[in-house]
């Protein structure tokens, strides 16, 4: 049960290092290392155990009840991924030590979600279900997004931060749809159990799929949602380096691996995998040639490995399953080593333009030694991992060595292949020459010497990757072939190790070598041919339009719908009650699907004569309401409703409501009188005419529907009503009335909240009224002079507008005169 | 079984229509009188879902007797009283709304206004 406490441990690490950074400054990294480095260091020394088939699993129940509980689980290819996440970001942090300033801005900030987010990827490497999986992953854009807008005073990284969320944690969203789907298929949502038992192949498990695919490709920078990358490198160098190098961008590759032993032979896997991996790999390798951005450059080449890395995890071949740990771990390593290199520089330079750097090589030999090592493994030369890595990626495509690829599949990834190392090759030697060559056309920069402490770590990196390339055939190789097991296994299976004899993949490997070495020689006739070539791989303008076609639609859809008008967007409501419940109403009553009262089943014109004469008075004040345009007579016909409605709840037997309703009719009717008596006599009307006509339909129409749903919907009453119990305990409660009972005793809570409501209510009254009377008291000496008053009133009616205010009978004209006049002053 | 006379339900409907009606207007004293109607529409509906006309829900009388039913009725006191408190608030509203800018109309909101009248989508940043 240690998986668990390993990233509360973190957790805990994310709280204590901001407050940490005032004492320690940037210091605070070695203590936020602390927990990347015990989870390393523990994830190694169980990796034998997993090796020989016994993984580290741990369940915390989450929601059990939805089937959500965190499942743990850490096998072969988890290690691998540990590693790179816990062990190269140990070092990583501990290099953010040296290379960040005491006063650099946010730093607390920036190491607490670092921290946060070292947690979230060891969740996503070692998360057993999809739903863990994908809170951890949605966990990594968020804490990603938090990180790449580091400098959030600058637009560029708000801007980059932005693109990254969006396209990352967007596609995330397809990817949790296709999880569901998975889940739902496959009968479990644990994912060691769907890739040893996979569902049927069916539709819904090929949309699934590419659903899941979308997901892992826009994580792991796979064109055409490759640009967020290279944008996202508007971060520190260190964050570039743990999240765009060793840690992040292989989420997608790691889920593409996690699942391709069970999936893999499902169609459209492995076709959307070969294809969209191998026109990355060829895709970033081209842009990365022509960079002069040294980050940038790393950033293109991050994009083409994880082509790469992307046809190797998901080919779904023992060999290539062989070959994807390989290169997974010696990407990580070298990737890592060469933007800690970019960093001392840009750090000590002040700038990382190759066209601006010249002579550092003579001045840092060690950096220089440490990055030619890098460079060297990510050209894929010995004896170097990348070389293990790269030998093991072809030999898996040598067509017809493998059953479960066709021929011309194999031939035409292989060919890819060998076209995007002859890139690499030809980017990493760019790589070097550019930032350590002396130019004699530059002119040299101040290049301070950096600390010892700050060079190690690259150094460090580098330094592995040559230990795990010279014993790949025991460091590397066993945690590959754990990870391959699952896939049918070859007669002679495939192992990594630094030399295989005279094979078609060392040929191929030389022609590389010397394919790329051309590429380097010839650079100004390839930058003469990139620059003649149209820019129509410009994948964030597809971006930029999809973001823009948003804009537009909400936009237009705003502009349209949001007319401002109250009328109209209660018609609108209106209307829509009328369309939808009212046509359903009129159809079930047409087909009969409704049970209509019928005589002597409920069907009654009325109850009683009596009610016959109010009912009349309640229409009839209730349309001439409606049609009365002058404010006094409006007032007392609404004051006879009201009265009349509480003659209609005498008849029904209800006293108190009766009483209750007289009361406040008659406070509302003088309430009323105090308002309208400052108001114009008329209301302003609207002329008659369709307009006019259409809505007294609508109302008319939608006041029919409502009532007849009354109707029906008492008719269908099956039940007792509740009340009936009520009889029995009113006695409990001491009364004989029982709406009392219920106001006081039963329901007393409610009424306590309407009392609540009407002390509300009466302090925003006075509120609003009080405030007035302040304005009066200031205001009242103009009210005495009496000419002025009179042009102030004269000025008011002569206001253009729909209704002119006319004098009011019943206002005191001195009262009435200062208000009308005060706020004109304003 | 407990259909209200169809006299109630064309009362019930015509209340509606009006209120419906008188919301619909640009005057806001017309919109308080409206919701002062379905404030009285809503009550009536609730006490309708009730049987015929019978007793007031006072025990102590005869046994036998039925009753009406008390919980529409305690029902609709909290919605008249309620009803009281937003028509004051309305009220004062309205009457605050003409003392500033002299007008008891309710305006088109102007903002929404504005981006009608655009052409294209303003840029955000």
């Amino acid at each position: 049960m240690l998986l668990p406490l390993v990233i509360a441990l973190h957790a805990l690490t994310a709280v204590v290092t901001p407050p940490l950074t005032r004492i320690l400054g940037p210091r605070v990294f070695l203590v936020a290392a602390l927990p990347l480095g015990l989870t390393a260091a523990w994830v190694l020394a169980r990796t034998p155990g997993i090796l020989r088939g016994h993984p580290v699993e741990a369940s915390v129940p989450w929601a059990p009840a939805l089937g959500i509980v965190l499942d743990f689980r850490v096998d072969a290819l988890s290690v691998a991924m540990v590693l790179l996440v816990s062990g190269v970001g140990a070092v990583i942090f501990c290099y953010a030590a040296a290379y960040f300033h005491r006063g650099e801005r946010a730093l607390g900030r920036l190491v607490g979600v670092l921290v946060l987010f070292a947690a979230a990827m060891f969740g996503v490497v070692t998360a057993d279900n999809l739903f863990a999986l994908y809170v951890f992953w949605e966990l990594t854009s968020v804490s990603s997004f938090l990180l790449v807008a580091h400098a959030d005073q600058r637009e560029s990284a708000r801007r980059a931060a932005t693109q990254a969320l969006v396209t990352t944690a967007g596609s995330g969203l397809l990817m949790l749809i296709g999880f569901i789907l998975l889940g739902h298929l496959g009968g479990t949502y644990r994912i060691s159990e769907l890739v040893a038992d996979p569902p049927p192949g069916s539709p819904w498990l090929s949309a699934a799929l590419v659903l899941v695919l979308v997901g892992a490709f826009a994580k792991s920078a796979q064109a055409p949602l490759h640009y967020w990358l290279p944008a996202a490198m508007v971060a520190p160098t260190p964050v570039s380096a743990y999240l765009h190098a060793a840690a992040m961008v292989k989420g997608g590759v790691y889920l593409v691996a996690r699942l391709a032993p069970g999936f893999a032979d499902t169609d459209p896997w492995r076709l959307l995998v070969l294809v969209f991996g191998a026109a990355t790999m060829i895709l970033g390798g081209w842009r990365a040639l022509r960079q002069d951005d040294l980050k940038l450059l790393l950033a293109f080449g991050t994009v083409s490995q994880l082509g790469m890395l992307t046809v190797l995890a998901g080919a779904g071949t023992h060999t290539a399953a062989v070959a994807a740990i390989g290169a997974l771990l010696a990407h990580g390593l070298f990737k890592a080593t060469l933007f800690l290199t970019v960093g001392v520089i840009d750090h000590q330079a002040g700038t990382r333009s190759i066209s601006r750097l010249t002579g550092v090589g003579r001045r840092m030999p060690l950096l220089a030694a440490a990055a030619a090592l890098g460079a060297a493994s990510m050209a894929g030369l010995p004896p170097l991992l990348g070389f293990v890595g790269k030998e093991a990626a072809l030999e898996a495509f040598v067509p017809g060595a493998h059953p479960g690829l066709s021929a011309t599949a194999s031939a035409a990834v292989l060919a890819c292949l060998v076209l995007g190392s002859v890139l690499t090759f030809a980017y990493s030697a760019r790589f070097l020459w550019g930032a350590f060559a002396d130019k004699d056309t530059v002119a040299p920069v101040p290049f301070p010497r950096p600390g010892a402490a700050f060079t190690a770590a690259p150094v460090l990196l580098a330094a592995a990757g040559l230990l795990l390339g010279v014993s790949a055939a025991a460091t590397v190789d066993p945690v590959a072939q754990s990870y391959a097991a699952p896939f049918p296994a070859l007669l002679h299976p495939y192992h990594l190790a630094l030399w295989h004899g005279p094979t078609p993949a060392l040929a191929l490997s030389a022609l590389v070598v010397a394919a790329g070495a051309l590429l380097f020689w010839k650079r100004r006739a390839v930058t003469r041919l990139q620059n003649a070539m149209p820019n129509w791989y410009e994948a964030e303008a597809g971006y930029n339009a999809v973001i823009q076609a948003i804009r537009w639609t909400a936009f237009h859809v705003t502009s349209r719908t949001q007319t401002g008008s109250l009328p109209v967007y209660l018609g609108i409501i209106l209307a829509t009650v009328l369309a939808l419940p009212g046509v359903r109403l009129a159809a079930a009553l047409l087909g009969g699907d409704v049970a209509v009262p019928a005589e002597g089943d409920g069907l009654r014109l009325w109850d009683s004569p009596l009610e016959v004469v109010v009912v009349l008075i309640v229409t009839v004040t209730a349309v001439a309401t409606v049609r009365e345009h002058r404010r006094f007579p409006a007032l007392i016909l609404i004051s006879a409703l009201g009265f009349g409605i509480a003659g209609l709840f005498v008849l029904h037997g209800a006293p108190d409501l009766a009483l209750t309703l007289v009361l406040v009719e008659t406070l509302t009717t003088i309430i009323l009188v105090f308002v309208l008596r400052r108001l114009p006599a008329t209301f302003t009307t609207r002329p008659n005419g369709w307009p006019k006509r259409l809505t007294v339909l609508m109302c008319a129409a939608a006041g029919t529907f409502l009532a007849l749903t009354l109707w029906l919907a008492s008719h269908a009453r099956t039940h007792p009503p509740v009340s009936l119990g009520y009889t029995g305990r009113a006695a409990e409660a001491g009364g004989d009335n029982l709406v009392n009972v219920i106001i006081a005793d039963f329901r007393a809570l409610d009424t306590l909240g309407e009392v609540v409501v009407l002390v509300t209510a009466a302090v925003a009254v006075a509120s609003l009224v009080l405030l007035n009377r302040r304005d009066r008291i200031i205001r009242a000496p103009e009210a005495d002079d009496w000419e002025e008053t009179a042009q102030a009133d004269s000025a008011a009616s002569d206001r253009p507008g729909p209704q002119p205010a006319a004098p009011d009978p019943l206002a005191a004209p001195g009262a009435n005169h200062a208000h009308r006049h005060g706020p004109k002053e304003d | 079984m407990n259909a209200p006379s169809l006299l109630l339900v064309a009362a019930v409907a015509v209340l509606y229509s009006s209120g419906f009606y008188l919301l619909l207007q640009r005057s806001l004293m017309r919109v308080v009188f409206g919701i002062l109607i379905l404030g009285h529409a809503a009550n009536l509906s609730l006490l309708v879902t009730d049987t015929a006309i019978t007793l007031p829900p006072l025990l102590g009388g005869e046994p036998g007797q039925q009753l009406s039913d008390p919980l529409p009725h305690a029902m609709a006191l909290t919605a008249i009283v309620i009803t009281f408190g937003v028509t004051t608030f309305l009220l004062a509203l309205a009457y605050r709304v003409w003392l500033d800018d002299e007008n008891d109309e309710v305006p088109d909101d102007l903002e929404d206004r504005r981006i009608s009248r655009l052409k294209e989508p303003e840029d955000s940043s």
